[in-house]
């Protein structure tokens, strides 16, 4: 089955967007154990995380090109549905004010602080910094992975937009950290969650629907039916939220 | 053992943090599979009650968590 222009489209807008975010996130924390710790165990540990995460993904790759594209389509839709639904609901919440918005500066001193109690580490090798980064870069790429493999493993050629999304993302997000040196608080990033969720979710209800056989009415074009529906209801539900609640101020928390 | 753990609580929380929402969600998906083998109704109306179903869990969740906010 070939891949349409909805498809390509909207993969690599939901890859790099979602992988934006979690690379931002990567980020904040490789800066703070680098600004604090030393940059070389710090690019180490994120280089190596990389690596591992590389040699995930061309295994599960392979993997997954000897499982039937129904059983694929039902399986990873449904993760993908737990996935952008709960994105979703957070970034509802969030947005009423429910639950805290996350804040990269705040994120950015908690790790620095958290790395000089560590003791010192300006040695040639710490590992400290090197477990940190690694962490932190296996987390959020970990996330990156899913949602790759997600958006693209649905039909035959979406692989190949769905990486290209997240690539585009890391080069943006590694070229920014290289030049600014500093957390990218500007990023909206709660806006951006909110976006990611509805095409989570949009991509994992078309996937469980195709992997069940449904009749989806505009074939391929209801994917973006589907984010418009999916965008409504969120739209709606923020102030729905807000009035069923009384006014609370947060500061920070990890999503 | 502990690292296990430590892994399969961070896999599972990428999908579930919400014992009640995600579940519901699982329900709903199963049920609209039994549906599509059980009644003969045109796929593409199980489509939309599939997107429906999703849509009231969702807002059913976000309302319940505000409520209890109150």
């Amino acid at each position: 089955m070939d891949i349409g222009w909805a498809h390509t489209g909207t993969s690599i807008v939901a890859s790099f967007l979602a992988s934006l975010v979690e690379c931002v996130e990567a980020l904040t924390v490789i800066l703070a154990v680098g600004s604090v710790r030393g940059w070389r165990s710090a690019l180490i540990g994120s280089a190596t995380a990389i690596a591992v995460l590389l040699l995930i993904v061309a295994a599960l790759g392979t993997a997954l090109t000897n499982i039937p594209l129904p059983i694929i389509q039902l399986v990873v839709g449904t993760l993908l549905l737990l996935f952008g639904l709960r994105w979703l609901r957070k970034a509802i919440l969030r947005s009423a004010g429910l639950i805290p918005l996350h804040d990269e500066k705040t994120a950015f001193a908690k790790s620095s602080e958290a790395m000089r109690n560590r003791g010192t580490g300006h040695t040639a090798w710490d590992k400290v910094a090197f477990a940190a980064a690694f962490n932190i870069t296996m987390l959020e790429g970990t996330e990156v992975v899913f949602i790759v493999i997600a958006i693209g493993a649905g039909r035959t050629g979406a692989l190949l937009p769905a990486s290209l999304g997240a690539v585009a993302a890391l080069l943006v997000v590694t070229a920014l950290g290289l030049i600014l040196h500093r957390p990218l608080a500007r990023v909206p990033e709660n806006t951006l969650k909110f976006i990611v969720g509805v095409l989570l979710s949009a991509f994992g209800t078309f996937w469980v629907g195709e992997g069940m056989h449904l009749a989806w009415p505009a074939d391929d074009w209801s994917i973006l039916t589907l984010i418009a529906a999916y965008l409504i209801v969120a739209l709606v539900m923020v102030p729905f939220c807000r009035s069923q609640s009384k006014a609370h101020t947060f500061t920070e928390e990890r999503p | 053992m502990k690292w296990i753990r430590s892994i399969f609580r961070e896999v599972l929380g990428l999908f579930v943090d919400d014992t009640a929402f995600a579940l519901a969600i699982l329900i709903w998906i199963g049920f609209t599979f039994w549906i599509m083998s059980r009644v003969n109704l045109p796929h593409s109306i199980v489509a939309i009650l599939f997107f429906a179903g999703l849509a009231l869990i969702l807002i059913e969740s976000t309302a319940r968590y505000a409520r209890r906010k109150r």
